[in-house]
C-alpha cells in the first residue's frame, strides 16, 4: 500500500543506483552529482507539493544523479494550487500536472502526504535526516482590509476561501457563499483571483458542468441570482494587476456585457500609446471593452477604480441581508495621473470632507492578495519569517538567511557577506510573495533548484553552501518514519494518490466531468 | 491502453530520461562544436537524436489516450511530444540556440511545432500548459526578423501569453504555436535565459 513511500534505506540505495551506462558520464555531469566525499546520495525534503515544489524536485532530479526527494504535503493528494487555485474553466493551465506526474514517477521520488509538518509533525523531526529542506509551501491565507463588518460570515466571504469551495478544497468544504440574497456582488481587488471570481459568478453554469468544479458549487451556482460584479480596485487602471487573457475571457463571456469605463479615471489615447507592450495591448482591450450589447445582456460587470472600502451594511429590516458597501473615492496624483507609478491620494469634496460612495452589495468578497504564514517550528530551526513581506527571509536565489549572529558568514565570489542557513533552502511563493503565474514559479523553483545543485557539489569541501554530511543521517523518509508512526499519522504515498486520483476520475465520468473530487479528507481515505 | 502506459512507465524507469538526455546531449553538442562542417555534423547530430525520439514515440498512445478523455479541452496537448520524422528529401533545418549558446541543427517535418521538436530532442523548453497556448514557458526568440515575418502573426491569444513572457522582444513566439513549413526552411530560434540577471552559476566555488 504504502510500498514507495516506506522504502527502506538500503532499498533506496539499491533503487538509486546509478546504471552500468551512465558510467561514462560527461565531466560536466559528474561535477553536478553528489559529491565523493558524502558516500550516499543528498537526501532532500520538500515542503509542499504545489508548482514551486515540483518545479524543484524536476529540476533537482533531472540534473543530480542521485539525489532522492522525498515531498511532503499537508493533504493526502498532491499538486496545492494547480488543483486547488487554478479555475475549473482553465484546465490547459493544469497540464502542468502531468509534468509533475512524470515527475513523481522517478524512484528517487517520495511523496509523503496527508502529514501536517509543523503542526503533527515538528520540523525539528526532519532536520537530522536531511542534507537539505526546501521550503515551498506556500500562502495560506489572505490579506484583510481591516473594515468594520468585514469579519462577518454572512455574505461576506473571502476570495481565496470561495476559490477553495468551488475547487472543492476540504478547508472551504463548508463555506456557504450567500448568492441568493440579491443580485449585485462586490470583489474588492483587482487580480486575477478577483477575475476568476467574477468569471465563475457571471458564467452560465452549464459551461462549466464538464469541469472539474465541486458538484455543491455546482448546484449554488446553479440557484445563485447574481446578475452584477463589479470588480472595485483601490488605485487606477494602471495600477490594477489582473493579466489581459482574464479580461479578454470576462468580456468574451456570452450575454454578459461590460460597463464602460468613466473617461476621466482611464488613460488618454497618448499616454495608452506610449505604454510598455503589454500594459498597452490591456489598456487598449479594457477601451474596446464587450460587444455585447447591455440591453440584451443578462449580466453585467464593471472594473471601478479609484475607491477604497470602508464599511459594509447589512438592512435594517433583515439584519442577514447585506445591502450596500461604503467607500471613500481617491484620486491620482494630479502630477502624473497616468504615470504607472502614479500614488493615489483620498479625494476631498469643496467642503473638505471626504468624498464617499456607496455601492449596491448584496455579497462581498476581499480579494487583495494572499498571504504566506510561517510554519509552526521555523525558528526551530533558526528561519526568520518575515512578516511584513510575508515571505522567508533569503537571498533571492532561495538560500534561506539567518537572523545576524547565528550561522558562519559566507564570502560570495562576487565579494557579498551572506549569513545563511547551511542546507534550508525556499521557493515560490513563501520566497518571492504571493504573485505571478505558473511560469513564474517555475522560473523562481529552477532557481533554487539551482542554487541547490550548486550547493550540493559542494558538499563535503570547504567553504560549502551546504551544511556538513556528518551533519546528516541522510535517510530521510526513513528516519523521520518512526516517530510520524508514533504519533498515530497516516501518511499517503504516490501510488495511495494514484488511487485517489482513480476514484475521482470515475465518480467524474459517471457524471460527465473530467473528475468529481472528494470534497473532505476522510472521503479521500476511505478510498485507500 | 493500460498495457501500452504500463509499458511506457516501465521503458522510463529502466531509462531515466534525464541522465540519458543530458549526456547524448552533451556528447553530441561538442560534436557540433568541434567539427568543421557543420552541414555534416547537423546530420550526425540528428541521426542520434532521432534514437531518443524514438523512445518518446513510445509513450504517445498512452498521451493519446489521455487527451480523448479530457474531451472538453480545445487543444489539450493533442499531439504533444509526437513528431512525423521528414520524407526523404522534404527535411526541413531548424536550428535551436540553447540557453548556453550552444546550437543544435535539426531536421524536421512540414507540420511540426517548435515545443515538440525542443522536447522530443531534449532541448530545455518547457511546455507548462502543454502546449495548448495558455502559459509563456514555451518562449522563444526567432533570430531573424525576416523569418519572422514569414511566419503567420500571433493571435490574441499567443500574444495574451508573450506579454507575460521573461525578456520579451520584438520577434518573440510561443514554441507550440509556430508550426515549421518549407518557408521557414534555415529558421534560427534562440531560447531566452530566464528571469533573473545574475544565474546561480555566478555562485559557483573558485
Amino acid at each position: 500500500m504504502l510500498d514507495r513511500a516506506f522504502v527502506c534505506a538500503q532499498c533506496t540505495a539499491r533503487l538509486t543506483r546509478r546504471p552500468i551506462w551512465s558510467k561514462a558520464l560527461p565531466f560536466s555531469a559528474r561535477r553536478l552529482s553528489s559529491n565523493a566525499a558524502v558516500n550516499r546520495p543528498a537526501r532532500v525534503a520538500i515542503v509542499g507539493s504545489g508548482p514551486a515544489g515540483f518545479y524543484a524536485a524536476a529540476r533537482l532530479l533531472s540534473k543530480n544523479d542521485d539525489a532522492v526527494v522525498d515531498m511532503y504535503e499537508k493533504l493526502p493528494v498532491p499538486f496545492g494550487l494547480a488543483r486547488y487555485g487554478v479555475a475549473p474553466d482553465h484546465p490547459e493551465v493544469k497540464n502542468c500536472e502531468e509534468k509533475f506526474t512524470e515527475v513523481a514517477s522517478s524512484p528517487r521520488f517520495n511523496f509523503v502526504g496527508n502529514v501536517d509538518l509543523g503542526n503533527e509533525l515538528p520540523l525539528s523531526t526532519l532536520k537530522p535526516h536531511y542534507d537539505a529542506i526546501l521550503f515551498s509551501y506556500g500562502a495560506s491565507k489572505d490579506k484583510e482590509l481591516g473594515i468594520p463588518g468585514e469579519q462577518s460570515t454572512r455574505s461576506v466571504h473571502s476570495a481565496r476561501a470561495f476559490v477553495g469551495w468551488y475547487n472543492g478544497l476540504p478547508e472551504h468544504r463548508d463555506l456557504e457563499p450567500d448568492l441568493t440574497s440579491g443580485e449585485d456582488a462586490v470583489v474588492i481587488g483587482q487580480g486575477n483571483v478577483a477575475l476568476d471570481v467574477a468569471r465563475i459568478l457571471l458564467s452560465d453554469v452549464d459551461a462549466l458542468r464538464s469541469t472539474d468544479i465541486a458538484d455543491y458549487a455546482l448546484e449554488k451556482l446553479s440557484k445563485s441570482t447574481i446578475k452584477r460584479v463589479r470588480v472595485v480596485g483601490r488605485r487606477g487602471p494602471l495600477q490594477a494587476s489582473f493579466t489581459i487573457k482574464e479580461v479578454r475571457e470576462l468580456l468574451q463571456l456570452p450575454s454578459v456585457s461590460f460597463d464602460p469605463i468613466a473617461k476621466d479615471v482611464f488613460p488618454p489615447e497618448s499616454v495608452i500609446n506610449g505604454l510598455p507592450r503589454a500594459q498597452k495591448r490591456l489598456m487598449q482591450l479594457i477601451a474596446k471593452g464587450s460587444a455585447n450589447d447591455p440591453q440584451t445582456s443578462t449580466k453585467s460587470w464593471s472594473l471601478d477604480f479609484l475607491l477604497s472600502p470602508e464599511s459594509l451594511h447589512w438592512s435594517p429590516i433583515h439584519p442577514y441581508h447585506l445591502t450596500h458597501a461604503k467607500f471613500s473615492r481617491n484620486e491620482l496624483d494630479p502630477s502624473g495621473p497616468f504615470s504607472p507609478s502614479s500614488k493615489v491620494t483620498p479625494k476631498h469634496l469643496s467642503n473638505g470632507k471626504p468624498a464617499m460612495v456607496n455601492l449596491p452589495a448584496s455579497v462581498f468578497f476581499r480579494s487583495v492578495g494572499y498571504k504566506s504564514l510561517p510554519l509552526p517550528g521555523l525558528e526551530d530551526l533558526g528561519i526568520h519569517f518575515d512578516s511584513q513581506r510575508g515571505v522567508i527571509a533569503n537571498d533571492g536565489f532561495g538560500r534561506i538567511k539567518s537572523l545576524s549572529g547565528a550561522g558562519e558568514p559566507q564570502k560570495l565570489p562576487d565579494g557579498s557577506i551572506l549569513t545563511h542557513l547551511p542546507g534550508l533552502y525556499c521557493a515560490g511563493w513563501v520566497k518571492r510573495g504571493p504573485t505571478g503565474v505558473i511560469a513564474s514559479t517555475m522560473t523562481d523553483a529552477f532557481t533554487t533548484a539551482d542554487t541547490m545543485l550548486q550547493d550540493l557539489a559542494s558538499h563535503g569541501t570547504s567553504g560549502s553552501l551546504m551544511h556538513a554530511p556528518q551533519d546528516s543521517s541522510g535517510l530521510g523518509w526513513d528516519g523521520v518514519k518512526p516517530e510520524a508512526e508514533r504519533l498515530g499519522l497516516r501518511p499517503t504515498s504516490w501510488q495511495d494518490w494514484q488511487r485517489i486520483d482513480a476514484a475521482e476520475r470515475e465518480r467524474g465520468q459517471q457524471k460527465g466531468k473530467v473528475r468529481d473530487k472528494f470534497g473532505r479528507v476522510d472521503e479521500m481515505l476511505q478510498v485507500l | 491502453m493500460a498495457l501500452w502506459r504500463e509499458f511506457g512507465l516501465q521503458l522510463r524507469r529502466a531509462l531515466p530520461r534525464t541522465s540519458a538526455g543530458e549526456m547524448c546531449l552533451a556528447q553530441s553538442r561538442r560534436y557540433v562544436s568541434h567539427s568543421a562542417t557543420p552541414w555534416g555534423t547537423g546530420e550526425v547530430a540528428n541521426t542520434y537524436r532521432r534514437g531518443l525520439g524514438l523512445y518518446k514515440g513510445v509513450q504517445t498512445p498512452s498521451q493519446g489516450w489521455k487527451s480523448a478523455q479530457r474531451s472538453f479541452s480545445v487543444s489539450a496537448q493533442a499531439a504533444h511530444g509526437h513528431l512525423t520524422p521528414p520524407k526523404p528529401g522534404e527535411e526541413i533545418n531548424v536550428t535551436f540556440i540553447d540557453k548556453d549558446g550552444s546550437e543544435v541543427k535539426l531536421q524536421v517535418a512540414e507540420g511540426d511545432n517548435l515545443l515538440d521538436i525542443a522536447q522530443a530532442n531534449d532541448l530545455e523548453m518547457e511546455g507548462a500548459c502543454g502546449g495548448s497556448c495558455a502559459c509563456s514557458t514555451c518562449h522563444v526568440i526567432i533570430d531573424e526578423p525576416d523569418m519572422f515575418d514569414k511566419m503567420e502573426e500571433p493571435s490574441d491569444d499567443e500574444n495574451d501569453m508573450l506579454d507575460l513572457a521573461f525578456g520579451l522582444t520584438e520577434t518573440s513566439r510561443l514554441g507550440c504555436q509556430v508550426l515549421m513549413n518549407k518557408d521557414l526552411d534555415g529558421l534560427v530560434v534562440r531560447l531566452p535565459t530566464m528571469t533573473r540577471n545574475l544565474q546561480a552559476s555566478d555562485f559557483e566555488q573558485k
